[in-house]
């Protein structure tokens, strides 16, 4: 089972599902009867059960956060970078717990799951999500882990999101919050793109107002489209010109040429498009948007975040990276103000990347240097 | 841990908060944490500083104070340290301000440009002085506003800023008598503890 070619891999990791028969009410009023998680852990759960670190995904993102599934995959979990021996999140010291969120793809269950009332997929009746609901269930997954406090909660984006929640939520719970490339609330400019993303999905002929499962189809030409133009956002302008320039795939720009040319850049991200819409629910991808939308931390605070934070008990570590616009460095250091003002423990990052807002997944020296940094003291008094 | 620093631990009050500007790798941060139970945060800008003093557990915010320090409230800190970097910063006079509406008490050490090297080197020799202190030639040093103690106590004047206490660190030591009689002389780093 050894994958020599992967170097500092948790290896092969098998899902496990968690399933709960207690309602689950939601921040919308409606109520989940009963629900399953996926999950995965790396690493071992020390006799204190004090070394449990709970891992947040993003808006794509799934349970599948480090190692391979099977042998011959070629990629690995989607936050391998970071976790694994002798990672940032050494899973030769933490218990690391990663799950899919409720209304996601990826076996936790959803808009593709079967709702127990109708005996039908839930489609687009599927409740949306908060992260409040999110953190709620999350909870009751470190219930049946055992798991009374997680030594840090971490998370990238949307993660991120829950992971701030998480120290609002269940203050006595968490004792560090971690928070990568995140924001207290959305931008006019993101809620922008989302409903790009949304309108790209609900306006394919194939989406059906959501009930594609039950015609036989698939929006995948609307989720291509959604996908590509969130990509576009995930990457910086310096990133995109580094990797593909004005690069021709194939055609020409040459005078008396008739047939179109073609960019390495679109080939790439119709790529990307297609790649995702095989992989990933359209309805989920609505919900996932929308709880981003709708996620503003410090709502229910009298909108001040400073109030908001003062119901936290935990420890903060906050990351920005240079060339993210789209949860620019300026997000951060809200966060970050935010958390002085209210007289909480905090160190922040901002780490110069070309990446853009997915340099959050990527090996950049100085991140996973101080990220590990950080890590050292998460746990360290047990 | 530098001699400037060991000096001024006795000014910090058991318990107390303290923020640290430009804390480099956090060790004045961390003695003041398993000594006196201090909490601090550091302020600082040196990638590498940045990650050290973080696995050293001390919380630390990336930030350059010449830009603001605005997003700290007043009257948050007990006591905000500026340990030899005043003459490194753009706008020393309100870096100095803003420790003071920050914090009930400021710290500050900086080198002495009017001790008698200094004055030897660039009054004899011709030459912007170089010390162990001030290790850099003159153009490419990271100190743009060098000042002496009797400049600095002119400030203070000058902005209603009120010297608690003053200390020095000479070449005279183990006896400090002439460090302490004519510091404008013989220190060469002054240490002031400062308030409104």
């Amino acid at each position: 089972m050894n994958i020599p070619e992967h170097k500092n891999s948790v290896g092969i990791v098998t899902p496990q599902t968690a399933r709960f028969d207690e309602p689950l009410k939601l921040v919308c009023g409606r109520e989940l009867p009963n629900y399953e998680l996926v999950y995965e852990t790396y690493g071992t759960l020390n006799k204190q059960h004090s070394n449990a670190v709970l891992i947040c995904h993003a808006l794509s993102g799934s349970h599948h956060a480090a190692g391979f599934h099977e042998p011959e995959d070629k990629k690995a979990g989607w936050w391998d970078e970071c976790i694994g021996p002798g990672k940032p999140i050494d899973t030769d010291r933490f218990f690391v717990v990663s799950l899919n969120n409720l209304g996601g793809c990826h076996g936790s269950t959803g808009p593709s799951s079967i709702n127990p009332a109708t005996g039908k997929t839930w489609g687009p009746d599927f409740p949306p999500m908060r992260t409040t609901d999110w953190v709620h269930s999350q909870a009751r997954l470190a219930d049946v882990l055992e798991i009374d406090c997680w030594a840090a909660v971490i998370g990238g984006s949307l993660g991120g999101m829950q992971a701030m929640r998480w120290s609002l939520e269940f203050p006595d719970r968490i004792q560090h919050c971690i928070v990568i490339a995140a924001a207290l609330k959305l931008s006019a400019q993101n809620l922008a793109f989302n409903e790009v993303a949304r309108q790209a999905i609900e306006s394919d002929p194939a989406f059906v107002g959501g009930c594609y499962k039950d015609s036989n189809t698939i929006p995948a030409q609307g989720l291509a489209l959604a996908r590509m133009i969130g990509h576009i956002t995930y990457l910086s302008d310096d990133a995109m010109a580094n990797k593909f320039g004005r690069d021709l795939r194939s055609g020409s720009l040459s005078r008396g040429e008739t047939a179109d040319a073609e960019f390495q850049v679109q080939s790439y991200l119709r790529h990307q498009g297609s790649q995702f819409s095989s992989n990933f629910d359209a309805n989920t991808y609505i919900l996932m948007t929308r709880a981003l939308d709708y996620f503003d931390l410090a709502l229910e605070h009298d909108g001040n975040a400073v109030k908001a934070f003062k119901q936290s008990q935990s420890s903060f570590f906050v990351v920005s990276f240079s060339s993210d616009w789209r949860f620019s460095p300026q997000r951060s250091r809200e966060i970050v103000n935010a958390l002085i003002e209210a007289d909480r423990p905090v160190s922040y990052a901002e780490i110069e990347a070309n990446e853009g807002h997915d340099a959050f997944l990527l090996p950049i020296p100085r991140y996973l240097d101080v990220f590990r940094a950080y890590m050292l003291r998460v746990g360290a008094n047990d | 841990m530098r001699l400037d620093l060991s000096h001024i631990q006795r000014w910090i009050d058991p318990g107390s908060r303290v923020l640290d500007l430009g804390c480099g790798d956090g060790v004045f941060l961390e003695s003041l944490r398993d000594q006196r139970q201090v909490r601090g945060t550091g302020l600082e800008i040196d990638q590498g500083y940045i990650t050290a003093a973080i696995a050293r557990g001390i919380n630390v915010v990336e930030q350059n104070m010449d830009e603001s320090l605005a997003n700290f409230p007043d009257h948050s800190f007990d006591t905000v340290v500026l340990a030899l970097a005043l003459q490194a910063v753009n706008y020393p006079d309100r870096v100095l301000e803003e420790m003071l509406r920050i914090g009930r008490e400021g710290i500050v050490t900086f080198p002495n440009f009017g001790h008698w090297r200094c004055r030897l080197m660039l009054g004899i020799g011709g030459h912007m002085p170089i010390s162990k202190l001030m290790p850099y030639a003159w153009y490419n040093t990271p100190n743009i506003h060098f000042c002496t103690v009797k400049d600095f106590e002119e400030l203070c004047q000058e902005k209603g800023i009120r010297i608690l206490a003053r200390d020095v660190v000479g070449n005279t030591r183990p006896t400090p008598l002439l460090s302490n009689k004519w510091p404008n002389l013989f220190a060469t780093t002054a240490i002031y503890r400062i308030t409104r």
